[in-house]
């Protein structure tokens, strides 16, 4: 075993890593403020680099200025998805969340088959795509930018929810929703804005990822499995906690198929998953709960 | 009991209606993913806890029989039973550590098994032939009769379909039944009653596992040919949605829901590609027009309907 | 939309004109394409393919006097779907053939109802094991996997590059592609260094590509279907690979090369002839229906056929020849088909016979390179 293969690795399973946890951080924002696994996250990721492709080709907008444009759309998408089919729910049991969540997700992925069909598309790198060499390994300029982006927007998330009244409000929700509706935070509306916030941050994902991985109707679906993964090794934490859950699920993978298997490599990356669960039932970070009764 | 009987009558008299169409095709399947539903039913609406994973157990029983059957040649009655029993022990096995987790931390640990034995079937090619398939699986034959035919195959189907109802009606009334549902609401009390409810919980898990096995072997000697394809995520979480669309808790709601989602798709196709969003959109809508289920919405809208004609006639 | 209406809205005049002009009511051919779903790359050109040839041929006035009429379904690439559509296609549409399935897997299922029902089968799916032991009613149009093998390989062999690495997806198609890779190396003298996959529906090849770049291939074979192979191309170049890249025939159109973009340059690969129909010399004995199909597919659809879609109209095409001998039930189809001598297609040269129903020799392949974005043949 080399050294410069190893980093190759590493750092291939990094950049991987990152977006699965941004994937995985919006996944834990809704959770948090609602207790909602959205299975249509994943849906949101596929719109950001669809959008983007959208405004790029068939509006003709420059990349600078197509970005933003998907983002906003995309937003506006997370927002009707939560007041045509989250709010309206008259029985919101987790189970029903699930389904109507899937049932959302089903319904985004279609309209965008039918809209813009099912062929796969490249989207252009911002900033060329001449490899960088970093010691033996190489990557792109695109990596940077996804390394770069997951830091900034995990560093705005940790600014919004600790230092603004509105984050604070959001994290109250999280631990009470009762209590926090009982102090005069309008629950509704957190619930409105973590729909907001991680259908930007999912659509982000999928845009900087895009020129990597290219993109399609259906590139939601396996994405946000891995980034519900990320959540779920991070203890559902909106924080640093998925975050190194996304990027230990990246480097898993990216090791399991150099040096063991690369059939199996998702089996490894579960098998592991499955071990830390089973030990740490509560999550890798997480504090055991003792249960209400 | 009157119930059941009228229910199974029903069942046994639909193939004059059919008269042996294509849609007999479809109700086999019909039958099959019934089995599935009341299996995760069992799970997920007796004892409250969720599993993302039941195509993986539906799948092993598929491939287990295939295997067993195509290239050893075993007697396709003989790998059906020890099919299921293994399946069973495997989740009985697996059933302790991943049922000590709780709500996402389960739903994950069961969608992670479930992908990984999809992973199974996909590479083990020497042994399920890999992503290609497994085929030449003999049909079921008692005696010189072979099931060979759509016909044929919704008898033999429905009626291991009605005995698993009749079975599973039985558990639900049962003193097992009561205690699975203390589970449900409250763990703690349960306990606190003198239910072991952490053995009962893996229990349910490996008896929901070997009614997936077994509808997983059926369904591989009418198909006669199994590829991991159709065990994989999207259908664990098909399942599910059956459950759920179907009334959580109700045994004839897992009829509803199986037969809802399996029929669906065959009115749908006249609406060619915008089928998938049709799909997409009844399921949301269900969820929240008719959030019991079908069994507990369906009446609900006879007596709205009732009452206001009783409302005009007056 | 409007589009399809029009179309809609012609095809049933066409039927009601059809109909009041001769008694004789239209033969109907069933199809079961994978038009959604992951296979529905093939799906799409094939269902398209063989609704654009049925409206030429009927357009012509139909088949002895008879219009040809097809009843599509779509399989979403599913195994348990197709078998019930076949059987749907079989019992309520009473068709007199199948076109189809698109993939191995599902024609694999659905040979036993064709074989049971008696109905003529012609899959556009690849796999050798369709028509390997030969099935009396089951036929393929889409050339074996082992025809497209066997011509990267002699290419191998003669420029001395005889230490490999394959990396192949797991899915039908990559699984047997892999099959093939691994049982014909030693016929050709090549030795498989290492042999990887990946899923299809995986971002980033970098690790397996890493492992290849630290054994000692002398080229790499990669299996696959888009986008897999463009992101294999790019993530190559990324680690600055520089043996050189095949790819199977799996990747052979115009997409490969749009998603690929820089990185697509100097791979090879093995293609119907149908990329390359222009640059054919007249005397090729598949020009005709090549320059046809391709001229046909552009004025429908406005786009290019590839040899996906060439499958469903060699396939409808062979239906079209039993016919004309004056078959219209399905055993005499069947008995029509097996007689099928030198037909050329847009996959090859058929030549079936009561030992073979794949019927396509090594011609039906040639080998090209991605230069300057476009396709060089590659003696």
């Amino acid at each position: 075993m080399q050294f410069d293969q190893l980093l190759q690795y590493t750092l291939s399973g990094l950049s991987t890593g990152a977006i699965y946890a941004l994937i995985g951080i919006g996944f834990s924002i809704i959770y948090n403020a609602t207790g909602i696994i959205n299975f249509a996250q994943g849906e949101f990721v596929m719109l950001g680099g669809m959008l983007t492709l959208f405004f790029l080709e068939a509006l003709k907008l420059p990349l600078w200025a197509a970005i933003p444009c998907a983002v906003a759309a995309s937003t506006v998408a997370g927002l009707l998805f939560e007041r045509l089919a989250i709010r309206p729910l008259r029985q919101p049991t987790p189970i029903n969340l699930v389904i109507i969540t899937i049932g959302g997700s089903i319904l985004i992925r279609g309209l965008s088959m039918l809209l813009w069909g099912k062929d796969t598309h490249a989207i252009p790198p911002f900033s060329g795509d001449d490899p960088i060499a970093i010691g033996g390994a190489t990557i792109l300029p695109q990596h940077l930018w996804i390394l770069a982006i997951t830091v900034i927007i995990v560093a705005a998330n940790r600014f919004y929810f600790y230092h603004t009244i509105s984050g604070k409000a959001m994290r109250a929700c999280a631990y009470n929703r009762r209590a926090a509706g009982l102090v005069g935070i309008d629950v509704r509306r957190m619930v409105l804005f973590s729909f907001i916030i991680s259908s930007a941050m999912g659509s982000i994902a999928g845009i900087i990822v895009a020129p990597l991985t290219m993109t399609a109707y259906d590139v939601g679906v396996m994405l946000g499995l891995k980034g519900f993964c990320a959540a779920i090794i991070g203890g559902m934490s909106s924080g640093l906690a998925t975050v190194v859950g996304g990027l230990l699920l990246g480097v898993l993978e990216s090791l399991g198929a150099g040096l063991i298997s690369s059939g199996y490599k998702d089996a490894i990356a579960f098998i592991i998953l499955l071990l830390i669960l089973f030990i740490r039932p509560q999550g890798l970070f997480g504090k055991a709960e003792s249960e209400r009764v | 009991m009157l119930k059941f009987l009228a229910f199974a009558g029903m069942i046994l008299l639909a193939p004059l209606y059919f008269k042996g169409g294509y849609l007999m095709n479809v109700l086999v399947f019909v039958g099959i993913h019934t089995m599935l539903a009341i299996g995760l039913n069992l799970l997920l609406g007796y004892a409250g806890q969720i599993s993302l994973g039941h195509a993986g157990f539906f799948g092993l029983g598929a491939y287990l029989s295939g295997v067993l059957t195509a290239t050893y040649g075993w007697n396709p009655w003989l790998a059906m039973p020890l099919a299921a029993l293994m399946v069973g022990a495997l989740a009985f096995a697996i059933g302790f550590p991943i049922l000590k987790l709780k709500g996402h931390y389960l739903a994950m640990a069961t969608l992670g098994m479930g992908i990984i034995i999809y992973i199974v079937f996909n590479e083990t090619v020497e042994l399920t032939g890999g992503p290609s398939g497994l085929s030449g699986i003999p049909n079921l034959a008692v005696g010189s009769l072979t099931f060979d035919s759509d016909v044929k195959n919704y008898y033999l189907i429905w009626s291991f379909t009605l005995v698993t109802i009749l079975l599973t009606l039985n558990l639900a009334n049962s003193r097992v039944g009561r205690a699975l549902r203390a589970v449900h609401d409250s763990e703690v009390a349960a306990r606190v009653m003198g239910v072991n409810a952490r053995l009962l919980k893996v229990q349910i898990f490996a008896l929901s596992a070997l009614i997936s096995s077994i509808a997983g072997s059926l369904y591989a000697h009418t198909m006669t040919f199994v590829s991991p394809a159709s065990f994989g995520f999207n259908f664990s979480v098909e399942l599910l949605t059956m459950v759920v669309i179907g009334g959580l808790g109700s045994i004839y709601g897992s009829f509803l829901g199986a037969a809802l989602l399996t029929l669906l798709p065959e009115f749908l196709r006249a609406a060619q590609d915008y089928d998938i969003i049709i799909y997409g959109g009844l399921l949301m809508l269900m969820v929240m027009f008719m959030p019991g289920g079908l069994v507990r919405g369906v009446p609900d809208l006879f007596r709205k309907l009732l009452k206001k004609g009783g409302a005009n006639h007056a | 939309m409007r589009f399809r209406c029009i179309q809609f809205f012609s095809a049933v005049l066409t039927l009601f004109v059809a109909q009041a002009a001769f008694a004789a009511a239209p033969i109907k051919i069933g199809a079961l394409f994978a038009v959604t779903g992951p296979a529905a790359f093939l799906g799409e050109p094939e269902r398209n393919s063989a609704k654009m040839v049925i409206d030429e041929i009927n357009k012509a006035g139909g088949v002895k006097g008879r219009k040809l009429e097809l009843v599509a379904y779509d399989t979403a690439g599913d195994a348990t779907k197709a078998v019930q559509l076949a059987t749907k296609l079989i019992k309520d549409d009473k068709v007199v053939a199948i076109i189809g399935p698109s993939t191995t897997g599902e024609s694999m299922a659905v040979i036993p109802v064709a074989e049971k029902e008696q109905i003529p089968l012609i899959s556009c799916a690849a796999g050798s094991k369709i028509t390997d032991p030969v099935k009396k009613w089951v036929f393929k149009t889409a050339q074996n996997d082992a025809l497209a093998v066997g011509k990267i390989f002699d290419y191998l062999q003669r420029h001395k590059q005889t230490s490999v690495a394959i990396l192949t997806v797991s899915d039908g198609f990559g699984s047997s592609g892999r099959e093939q890779l691994k049982a014909q190396a030693a016929k050709f003298g090549i030795t498989i260094l290492s042999d990887d996959t990946y899923g299809p529906k995986d971002t980033d090849m970098t690790s397996q590509l890493t492992k290849i770049r630290g054994s000692k291939a002398q080229a790499i074979i990669c299996w696959g279907t888009n986008p897999g192979p463009a992101l294999i191309a790019k993530n190559a170049r990324q680690l600055g690979l520089k043996i050189p890249l095949y790819m199977s025939h799996g990747v052979s159109s115009k997409k490969f090369i749009e998603l690929a973009g820089e990185a697509a340059e100097g791979i090879r690969l093995p293609s119907g002839k149908v990329l390359v129909a222009d640059v054919l010399p007249n005397s090729d004995s598949q020009k005709k229906s090549l320059m046809a199909f391709v001229k046909d597919y552009q004025n429908h659809y406005k786009a290019e056929g590839d040899h996906f879609g060439g499958h469903a109209w060699d396939a409808v095409m062979l239906l079209k020849g039993a016919i004309e001998h004056g078959a219209d039930s399905p055993a005499a189809i069947r008995d029509q088909l097996e007689k099928t001598s030198s037909f050329a297609g847009i996959g090859g040269t058929f030549n079936y016979s009561s030992q073979e129903h794949a019927g396509l020799g090594k011609d039906a392949f040639v080998l090209v390179e991605i230069k300057n974005k476009d396709w060089v043949i590659v003696k």
